[in-house]
């Protein structure tokens, strides 16, 4: 299985820049007041608009 | 209009890739019940080679996966990243040539499948001048994706953005690796491995193209149009972010289930049967995550079929998810392997999870770009949807018996060692399961067709409208 040699160094640098790229997210605060950010979408114009569907309904 | 370009969204991609998915999804789809038919009625093949059952296969497959559902997650990423980071698109030029290149890239499949041309390789088949092209359209996108990303208004990277990134990412990399290949003419190619060593990285590719292209990108629509179209926030949007790590960490190694009691070495065969196994776990948090969002509205589900779509869909997510694990145990997988099950595992997550999560994402998305707020027949969406519920329950259905009752006949021996049934036998008890199968795609294409006919009144009854950037609101 020489293709081990390939897949295994593959995913083991994939899990690192992985772990990199959460510990960016950690660290730069990515991750502060998470709930506050599910609503962040449903208060631009489209979400309006979502509503008034139900209305019209 | 405003006369400053970046003070509106590029909202120009988004539709035509929104359009071009729901056109790709109606051909695919009428492919995929042709070739249901042929398996049913072999004289459908009309001893036309261009026709033939192993030629359109691989057409049915690059047709949903990468024309319709790949033009699917363009829009809806180039639409979610565009609204989620209040910034326009980056590279303008660039997300255009994606729509160009990746039409280009379709053509090419539907030309080259049906002449024969073919790598070989399952979801992988197109030969190495498509593949340089299909490369140079992925890094395009990764750069106006990340783009984006990298100019955004608001701070925070919403989680949808994160599975859209890692989708965008883990596809470049699989494609890149599987498809390396020493070209001998323009139309033939042979692979860069061989024999068990190809097997486990076309495994690699293929069973990550199904949890990075089908079930990451797919997630990153869920996390934004559920809250949209229902008006609630993700149930919990730390669990949300829990469910992305989790997937990507853990997903990378499940490929080998594809290769149980093969020449691959034993032990891989266990690695991928272990971590398929652990898969459960952030899938299932995040099917209960989506549909938990609708906690306290339940009632919406009673009259919005769009919500009925994408919640759905969920169920579907849901269940392939339990049943992916479950034939990846490989005392299962000794009966479930080479039968009509495993088809219908991956239509129950091709067409409840991918097919109706798209829909319902396009049915929000759609009326959104030409200026309205609901599509043109309100109706006709509750029929598509219950055309396709009842398609998929009877396609998956007649796939599960037949699957194991294949799985029981091709495994029954009498006491003197023989074999109760030849192998044509399982093929004669199977017919009457493809008719129902190609039933039930019939009843999913029709409720795709009604959807084409929508869509065109909707667009025709709208128009393009350039949607400005909101602008910071603090001084």
């Amino acid at each position: 299985m020489e293709i081990m040699y390939i897949l295994l160094p593959v995913s083991i640098v994939l899990v690192l820049g992985i772990l990199g790229v959460l510990a960016w997210a950690i660290f730069g605060g990515q991750f502060e007041e998470l709930e506050q950010e599910g609503l962040r979408i449903l208060r631009d114009a489209d979400a309006e608009q979502a509503n008034v569907d139900r209305h019209q309904d | 209009m405003a006369s400053n370009p970046s003070a509106t969204y590029n909202d120009t991609v988004v539709r035509q890739f929104a359009i071009a998915a729901v056109i790709w999804g109606v051909v695919g789809m009428t492919v995929g019940v042709l070739i249901a038919s042929q398996l049913a009625w072999p004289e459908l093949n009309f001893g036309i080679p261009w026709l033939t059952y192993g030629r359109l296969r691989p057409l049915h497959t690059n047709a949903v996966i990468f024309a319709f559902g790949g033009c699917a997650l363009f829009a809806t990423s180039y639409h979610v990243v565009q609204r989620t980071c209040q910034t326009r698109l980056f590279a303008g030029p660039l997300a255009s040539f994606t729509f160009w290149g990746w039409q280009l890239v379709i053509l090419l499949a539907a030309i080259s499948l049906p002449m024969g041309f073919t790598q070989g390789k399952e979801y992988a088949e197109l030969e190495w001048p498509i593949d340089i092209l299909i490369t140079l359209v992925w890094v395009s996108y990764a750069i106006v994706f990340f783009g984006t990303v990298g100019t955004r208004k608001i701070r925070h990277i919403y989680v949808a953005n994160w599975f859209f990134g890692a989708f965008i990412i883990a596809v470049a990399l699989l494609h890149v690796v599987n498809s390396a290949a020493i070209p001998v003419s323009l139309t033939k190619s042979y692979s860069a491995y061989a024999g068990v060593q190809d097997a486990m990285v076309q495994w690699w590719y293929g069973h990550n193209a199904v949890g990075f292209f089908l079930t990451a990108g797919f997630l990153g629509m869920m996390y934004y149009y559920i809250p949209k179209q229902s008006g609630m926030p993700v149930y919990s949007y730390r669990l949300s972010i829990v469910h992305f790590w989790a997937l990507i960490f853990t997903y990378m190694w499940a490929g080998p289930h594809h290769l149980h009691y093969t020449a691959l070495p034993d032990w891989t065969q266990s690695v991928g049967m272990v971590f398929s196994l652990i898969l459960l776990a952030p899938s299932w948090g995040g099917m209960i995550n989506g549909i938990m969002t609708l906690s306290g509205a339940w009632y919406k589900l009673r009259d919005d079929a769009i919500l009925k779509f994408l919640i759905v869909a969920l169920s579907f997510y849901g269940m392939s998810t339990f049943e992916g694990p479950m034939m990846a145990i490989k005392t299962v997988n000794a009966l479930s392997h080479y039968t009509d099950w495993t088809v219908g595992h991956v239509h129950s997550g091709a067409l409840g999870w991918v097919g109706m999560i798209t829909i319902g994402s396009l049915y929000y998305l759609i009326p959104r770009m030409f200026g309205r707020t609901t599509m043109y027949s309100v109706p006709a969406i509750a029929l598509h949807f219950w055309a396709a519920t009842i398609g998929i329950v009877l396609y998956i259905a007649a796939m599960w018996i037949a699957g194991v009752m294949q799985g029981l006949m091709w495994r029954a021996v009498n006491p003197d060692g023989t074999l109760v049934y030849t192998f044509v036998e399982s093929v004669k008890a199977t017919h009457p399961f493809y008719v129902i199968r190609v039933a039930g795609g019939l009843l999913y294409l029709g409720g795709m067709i009604l959807m084409l006919w929508n869509v065109v009144m909707t667009v025709l009854s709208g128009r393009a409208v350039e949607a400005s950037v909101p602008q910071p609101v603090h001084a």
